[in-house]
């Protein structure tokens, strides 16, 4: 069959249109479309959650919520930021990226592909609904600690269930991720030669697929727990409610490097392309993320500093966590070292992607001052821990998916954004989040514990500063909605190149980057 | 709000001079009052000095980057991109500082665990959602509840100056000994914390961990429950008065003198109206959580108590459930908790209030008899 022949099938042949081409399309492009829209969405029903909990704690006193929801509304903000938003909206950027990065057709299982995504709304279906059930929805914290979370009603079952699905996504995502690095990379493409995104996701998947059994047999034992008279986390039964923290913990402390590598990835393709200077320091960048990627499965237990764990085992967490300071900082020193001495532009990515670097890394320091055990013990559970992981999350994951959506938006839409509206979004955000999050350190280290729906007088301050600034950072989002719209309808065409600097197979391809890319392998030197 | 904000420019002016302003101003962590408070206090101003040093150097780089190597200014950009000794150099550097702060907090670590030769022991318990407190040495024992007023956290009256950190019972000890604390949880995980003590562990069901302070000033410290813990989580907070030796030892005899009144009371018969009064305080101190004050419970969360079937039907059911709760939900057995006659006074009152008009009563006497006779077993926190 010819080429051009291959050219004239793009949307022909009797394929699905509406509705039921999103449900059956098995092309990595839609599919990392419907990520992102999914993403999107759950950005603005969890950041409402956020802005409900931040309107409760204006002032001291319960003014909206009663304690029961407020705890309600913590937990599930928590559960869908991380579950359905920031790790879909990375899948998205994986499948968007990996194949037009790789120089292949599409990703090894499409049709898994097309599974892993499809099951995640019926996930966040289960979720959401338990707001309407007797009880209302899970309130035991999104690390769902038991013996609390064995007292909950119906929702808890469906919150197990949700977990369940997703963990199931993540794993299938990860297995299809894998398989296209290892296998379709274009000839001549060796792994050393891969974007550095590609790289951060192939360790990132290594992980999913180590850690998200992990969570599932953890759920497991709650809903047997709670449903089938095993005693697990029951100490009266025999059992250990500490058991769930080491194996929750397990999990989710890859969990949070789940949550960033992908992000780093994405800085280190916005910043060298701004910088218009190669990445300095690739092989020290692949190997710091390795070595990442393998201490996050020994530093579990500083999740759990005032367990009451021996002074031993303190030691021995606390050190291994303060060496991850190590390889975290090699790669902050490469981005500056990358910008060092080169030409730089200040488009939106680029904003957001010095914002990471600068920000993450104040929610690395804090992350330092919590990994010494003592001063953890005097923070944890407290509003200190609450700014470090916003810090990390927000401006660190959460910044580098605006940095990577105003990237490749040209690309994928074939249009620019409005330079100007993402100048808005960016300045919003960023003087938005540091209202928010900066205060709440100061909370911290006064004592204020986390997960409270009222508190002393002498908190009131920073809480209202906080509450401030939550509004102007959740309002300044719908900028970002608008820009994405106006981008997808139209705006100055872009260009091939699209970015002066920017190097890699995906910027060789037209904009818009056709419905099937790569149907002959390019060549790399 | 125009005063606020004047306190915020205070708070920034206060940040450039002393300590004890900041803690004023509630922007550090809290004056320390044991050593181990002293310890982390240090601890933590130490890293965060080598923080902001790293801080500035590397940002200083970054921002003179983002001012020198700019397109619009015409710089032209090199084509280096590694440098191994550049590269093993960042990597060795940041090694050693950390090695630099390793020492001095394993020291801290090996303090905090040393719960060793204490000079007094007091247990702890945690519970939905109060603090209960045993006096291992002078066999005392009391529970701690927020003393914060209802009408305060609605809005209806003006917030104390102790808004929420305010118990009805404190915990008391005598300064400048070291107290043993073991903790321990009778329902879920809790966690006790006196941030000016530099104490804090979680409370575990089932399981004892402990820890220690010793207090250096008298004075009274303020805490609160930092494990999630349900509903009232943010509503059980902790207060320690540490007091000199001579006042604590009147404290002692005060407390055993209490404990008497209160063995007396358990063989007492009441009449009604007395029960029904007694009732309602220990009903507003232990139920109304839940329950709420009018009966009526949160629906599809607490179950109402006012028309329920179990408040309405047979004495011994209603006692039954209130002294040995019900597994698998938040009703905790109250049987270890509270005394003879309080447990009487409490049915009692439940029996007789709002809608409910059974018009009986529980003697003190029929609540013995339901312990069978072994008031010391039935103490034990409850098990399935």
């Amino acid at each position: 069959m010819s080429d051009a022949a291959h050219a004239h099938d793009d949307h022909g042949h009797g394929h699905p249109t509406g509705i039921m081409r999103w449900l059956t399309t098995t092309n990595h492009k839609d599919i990392g479309s419907l990520y992102l829209w999914f993403a999107l969405i759950m950005l603005f029903v969890a950041g409402t959650m956020a802005l409900l909990i931040r309107a409760e704690l204006f002032q001291p006193g319960l003014q909206l919520t009663n304690p029961d929801f407020f705890n309600q509304l913590t937990t599930m903000h928590g559960l869908i930021m991380i579950f359905g938003v920031i790790m879909p909206a990375f899948s998205g950027f994986a499948n968007w990226q990996v194949p037009l990065m790789l120089g292949a057709p599409d990703m090894a299982f499409p049709r898994m592909n097309n599974w892993a995504f499809w099951i995640l709304p019926v996930a966040a279906l289960l979720l959401m609904v338990s707001f309407w059930l007797p009880g209302g929805a899970v309130a035991g914290g999104w690390t769902m600690y038991p013996p609390l979370f064995i007292q909950g009603g119906i929702s808890y079952d469906l919150t197990i269930l949700a977990v369940h699905i997703m963990g199931l996504s993540s794993i299938m995502g990860s297995i299809n991720i894998i398989t296209t690095i290892l296998n379709m990379r274009a000839p001549g493409l060796t792994l050393m030669k891969m974007p550095l995104f590609v790289w951060t996701w192939l360790i990132t998947a290594y992980l999913l697929i180590a850690t998200m059994p992990v969570l599932a047999g953890a759920v497991t034992m709650l809903l047997t727990d709670r449903n089938f008279g095993t005693h697990f986390f029951n100490a009266a039964g025999g059992g250990d409610p500490v058991m769930f923290q080491h194996i929750f913990w397990f999990f989710a402390h890859p969990e949070v490097y789940i949550l960033i590598l992908p992000a780093f990835g994405i800085v280190s393709q916005v910043i060298p392309t701004f910088a218009r200077k190669p990445l300095f320091g690739y092989a020290s960048m692949v190997y710091a993320t390795a070595s990442i990627a393998i201490l996050s499965f020994i530093v579990w237990a500083h999740h759990m500093f005032t367990v009451g764990m021996p002074a031993a085992a303190q030691l021995f967490f606390m050190f291994s966590t303060m060496l991850i300071a190590v390889p975290t900082g090699v790669k902050v020193f490469n981005w500056v070292a990358t910008m060092w001495k080169g030409s730089m532009t200040f488009e939106t990515p680029m904003l957001f992607a010095i914002a990471f670097v600068c920000l993450f890394t104040i929610g690395g320091f804090s992350g330092l001052v919590l990994a010494i055990a003592p001063v953890d013990i005097q923070l944890h559970d407290t509003y200190y821990v609450v700014a470090h992981f916003h810090y990390v999350l927000v401006s660190g994951a959460l910044f580098s998916i605006f940095a990577g959506i105003y990237y490749w938006l040209p690309k994928w839409t074939g249009h620019m954004y409005n330079e100007t509206l993402g100048k808005w979004h960016f300045w919003l955000s960023v003087i938005g989040m540091n209202i928010v999050f900066f205060p709440m350190h100061f909370l911290g280290l006064a004592g204020m514990p986390r997960r409270i729906p009222d508190y002393a007088l002498q908190f009131t301050e920073f809480n209202q500063i906080a509450t401030v600034g939550a509004f102007i950072f959740g309002f300044s989002q719908l900028i970002f909605l608008a820009v994405v719209l106006k981008t997808i309808k139209g705006g100055a065409k872009a260009s091939d190149q699209v970015w002066e600097g920017a190097q890699g197979l995906e910027w060789t391809l037209p904009s818009p980057a056709p419905y099937h890319t790569f149907e002959t392998a390019p060549v790399v030197k | 709000m125009k005063g606020k904000w004047q306190r915020v420019g205070v708070m920034g002016a206060a940040l450039a001079f002393s300590q004890v302003t900041l803690a004023e101003y509630a922007y550090n962590l809290q004056a320390p009052a044991s050593q181990v408070a002293q310890d982390v206090f240090q601890l933590h101003n130490l890293i965060m000095l080598v923080c902001l040093g790293i801080f500035v150097v590397v940002f200083g780089a970054m921002f003179y980057s983002l001012l020198k190597h700019r397109k619009s200014v015409g710089h032209q950009a090199a084509h280096f991109h590694e440098n191994t000794t550049v590269e093993v150099i960042w990597t060795v550097i940041p090694f050693l500082i950390l090695m630099g702060m390793a020492y001095p907090a394993a020291k801290v670590v090996i303090d905090m665990k040393d719960t060793t030769n204490p000079d007094m022991t007091i247990k702890i318990t945690g519970y939905q959602w109060k603090w209960g407190y045993d006096y291992l040495n002078d066999d005392i024992s009391f529970y701690s509840n927020l003393a914060t007023p209802r009408e305060q956290i609605v809005g209806s009256a003006e917030k104390g100056e102790h808004y929420l950190l305010e118990v009805d019972e404190p915990m008391v000890v005598p300064v400048g000994k070291r107290v043993r604390l073991l903790i321990t949880a009778n329902d879920v995980l809790h966690a006790w914390w006196v941030p000016a003590l530099g104490a804090k562990q979680d409370a575990i069901p089932g399981f004892i961990r402990d820890s220690w302070f010793k207090a250096d000033k008298i004075g009274t410290y303020r805490g609160q429950c930092v494990e999630l813990c349900g509903k009232d989580h943010g509503f059980m907070p902790i207060v320690v008065e540490v007091v000199s030796e001579e006042d604590y030892a009147a404290w002692v005899a005060k407390k055993k003198g209490s404990a008497q009144a209160a063995a007396a009371d358990n063989a007492k018969s009441f009449a009604i109206a007395e029960l029904v009064e007694r009732g309602e305080k220990v009903y507003q101190a232990n139920c109304a959580a839940c329950h709420q004050a009018d009966g009526k419970g949160l629906p599809g969360v607490f179950p109402a108590i006012s028309g329920s079937v179990v408040a309405t039907g047979p004495m011994a059911a209603h006692i039954d459930i209130v002294m040995n709760g019900k597994p698998g939900t938040a009703m905790a057995a109250f049987a270890g908790q509270l005394s003879d006659a309080d447990i009487a006074a409490v049915v009692t009152y439940q029996r007789n209030a709002w809608d409910n008009k059974m018009g009986d009563l529980a003697q003190p006497a029929e609540i013995a008899a339901a312990r069978g006779g072994n008031a010391s077993e039935a103490a034990a926190p409850a098990a399935q």
